[in-house]
């Protein structure tokens, strides 16, 4: 893409996909360390430990393709990123579950988690936007909770409805 | 011959029953309405759908599955022609052509070149659906434990590796959703594998979850993260929505032709819809009487890629519903929908639950039909879905996607592992891993492990069962190309670059 510098060197170490070779490695080494809790209780054939330690060969095989490729630079070009929208709706997933866990109920919860998104989508406007998100996680509520009969979690607000 | 005659007449039966007729209709709608909304492919359509169908009996709710699985198909290309996003990479040859033409002020045509290639591709590849499954049944019948390993093989190979830009990519998301896979208490002996002590990580883990999560949140998270790079840009459906005799006369051509490729593509296990829709495209442009349009707008580019598209999507159908194999992450939806219910695909299903398979593929032709007439109508409609404001589609997208997850599980440990899910698909995208494949992984991982450790149990231990049965032997040869293919073609690809 355009953010490709073409004065750079064209290979070089990509930190990143060292992290993910490294990443790889150690979810490897914890399936091998799950499954040497494990017993073999198969009289033929294998136990449950076998597939785990399977996997985790392969995936200590993809750390090393991936080691390979990072250090020549083999992945492809990537434009920058902004971390502030991530980190927004990030909190408004914080939120939504601490709501949940809390007992908020689905109303509340949910329009949290409008509110900081829309936000991390550039709106300023948090009154209008609360608004909007009250009405509809409430229709929502109503839908699903009323005339499919899905169980939603009820908090202090769904209790007045 | 007769007996799929029979069958199809007695699925049809079941299929116009009104309540059955009101179901599709309402999947049709669903699926078009969701499938519209930037960003949002066909799997995460059916994936966000799938609670809307939890309370129905699993003959109504597969039915909805199947208007909303071409509806979202329908809604795919909508976004693409108007916005030039497309939803999934297989929309991406029909961005290419419609949103030129859209902008060309010929966005009606292009809608109804798309509409009807769909309708006329759909048709055709549900029919052959209908003829190749029984017979694909009548061997699968014969297919041992070692078999069905076998051919999990192959669908795991050419899933993540064979076709895509980067094998060893592609197989590290496959290798992710193999370890989330075996997440839960082992079947056969009632051990917990990485459980970690947390009871809700016993179940093992939610293919509905991982696919909202990686889908809808990781999309959400991304786009966000990028907001700055792309101003997206809205082109309003100017002029006649009607097609040209010349439209009709270039169009017919390409639209049996995607369905000549789309359709056997999509039924071999060999995943996703961009080769026969890529495939498609280069041909149209290749045999086109008007080169000078291609890039610029001409209609035969969306036309063809668009039919290949949907044949290929009703191919994929083949090996999911008779050998459950899931090749695609819609399939893969579609798979986690049947088994909400406690019912596996294959050739068990179409002798015990006939009335359900069959069923279900006289709806996707009622889904088709009922497509065909909504659609150009409706397409007003659609368009002022597309005019939602970002900021509050994509909220609106993380409130619904949370709300299934809500619905299903309202537990702690549940969200965060769909908040989890989610920055692991924002990752995979911003270092262009496939996503794909983690999905396929999740499902067929445990079924495969299942299908080897009964194989060899019934060998008494000894390996050599898996290249004793021919099918078996042959299924393995195969996965082993598969996998080799793209390392050799990529070696002597640049054995060739070393040479010029």
């Amino acid at each position: 893409m355009t953010s490709g510098d073409p004065a750079q060197p064209p290979r070089r170490v990509d930190r990143a996909g060292l992290v993910v070779a490294a990443l790889l490695a150690g979810l490897a080494a914890v399936l091998v360390w799950d499954a040497r809790g494990l017993q073999s209780a198969a009289m033929y054939g294998m136990g449950p430990e076998a597939m785990p330690v399977v996997v985790a060969s392969g995936l200590a095989l993809l750390a090393l393709g991936n080691f390979i490729d990072a250090l020549r630079g083999n992945l492809p070009a990537r434009e920058s990123a902004d971390p502030v929208p991530v980190v927004l709706i990030l909190i408004g997933l914080a939120l939504l579950i601490a709501i949940i866990g809390f007992g908020g109920g689905f109303i509340l919860a949910t329009s949290a988690l409008f509110v900081t998104t829309s936000a991390a989508f550039g709106r300023r406007a948090i009154l209008v936007d609360s608004i909007i998100a009250l009405v509809m996680s409430t229709v929502i509520y109503l839908a699903f909770d009323r005339l499919l009969t899905l169980s939603l979690p009820a908090g202090p607000l769904e209790r007045l409805l | 011959m007769m007996d799929t005659f029979a069958a199809l007449a007695h699925g049809m039966a079941v299929a116009v029953q009104p309540m059955n007729l009101l179901y599709a209709l309402i999947g049709v709608f669903l699926g078009t309405a969701v499938g519209v909304l930037p960003g949002i492919g066909p799997a995460l359509t059916v994936a966000l759908l799938l609670p809307v169908t939890y309370k129905l009996d699993p003959g109504g709710s597969l039915i909805m599955f199947a208007g909303i699985y071409y509806g979202g198909m329908y809604g795919g290309s909508t976004t693409a022609i108007l916005i030039n996003t497309p939803g999934e990479s297989a929309s991406m040859a029909t961005a290419l052509e419609g949103n030129k033409m859209a902008k060309a002020g010929r966005g009606g045509p292009a809608l109804a070149t798309s509409a009807i290639g769909s309708f006329v591709a759909g048709t055709i590849a549900t029919i052959g659906l209908a003829f190749l499954a029984p017979w694909l049944v009548d061997f699968a019948v014969r297919f041992g434990p070692e078999d069905y390993f076998a051919l999990m093989c192959v669908a795991f190979v050419t899933v993540s590796a064979t076709f895509g830009d980067s094998p060893i990519r592609g197989l590290t998301s496959l290798f992710i959703g193999l370890t989330l896979g075996l997440v839960g208490i082992d079947k056969l002996t009632g051990q917990a594998r990485l459980a970690f002590g947390i009871p809700e990580l016993l179940d093992g883990v939610e293919v509905t979850t991982l696919a909202v999560g990686l889908f809808a949140v990781g999309e959400a998270l991304y786009v966000a993260s990028r907001r700055h790079h792309t101003e997206e840009k809205l082109e309003p459906v100017r002029g006649s929505l009607w097609m040209t005799k010349e439209d009709w006369k270039r169009s017919w051509k390409p639209w049996l032709r995607g369905t000549m490729f789309g359709f056997p593509i999509g039924a071999l296990p060999a995943g996703g819809a961009e080769i026969p829709t890529f495939l498609s495209y280069s041909t149209e442009k290749r045999l086109t009487k008007h080169p000078e349009e291609f890039g610029k707008g001409a209609i035969e580019g969306v036309a063809g890629p668009e039919a290949a598209n949907n044949a290929s999507a009703a191919g994929t159908l083949v090996p999911l519903l008779t050998l459950g194999l899931p090749t695609s992450a819609t399939a893969a939806m579609m798979l986690a929908g049947f088994q909400q219910y406690g019912l596996n695909p294959g050739p068990l299903l179409f002798a015990e639950r006939p009335d359900l398979v069959w069923g279900l593929i006289a709806s996707l032709f009622i889904a088709n039909c009922m497509l065909l007439v909504l659609n150009l109508p409706l397409v007003g409609l659609w368009v002022r879905l597309l005019a939602i404001p970002q900021p509050w589609l994509y909220a609106g997208i993380l409130v619904f996607a949370t709300m299934g997850t809500i619905a299903a599980k309202p537990s702690v440990v549940e969200l965060s592992m769909l908040a989890g899910f989610g920055v692991l698909g924002f990752l995979m995208r911003r270092f262009d891993f496939p996503i794909a494949p983690v999905v396929v992984g999740l499902i067929l991982g445990p079924i495969a492990e299942s299908q080897l450790r009964r194989a060899l149990a019934i060998s008494l231990g000894d390996p050599m069962t898996l290249v004793q049965s021919p099918i078996s032997a042959t299924l393995l040869a195969v996965a082993l190309i598969a996998l080799l293919a793209p390392f050799v073609l990529k070696g002597l690809g640049r054995f060739k670059a070393n040479e010029d």
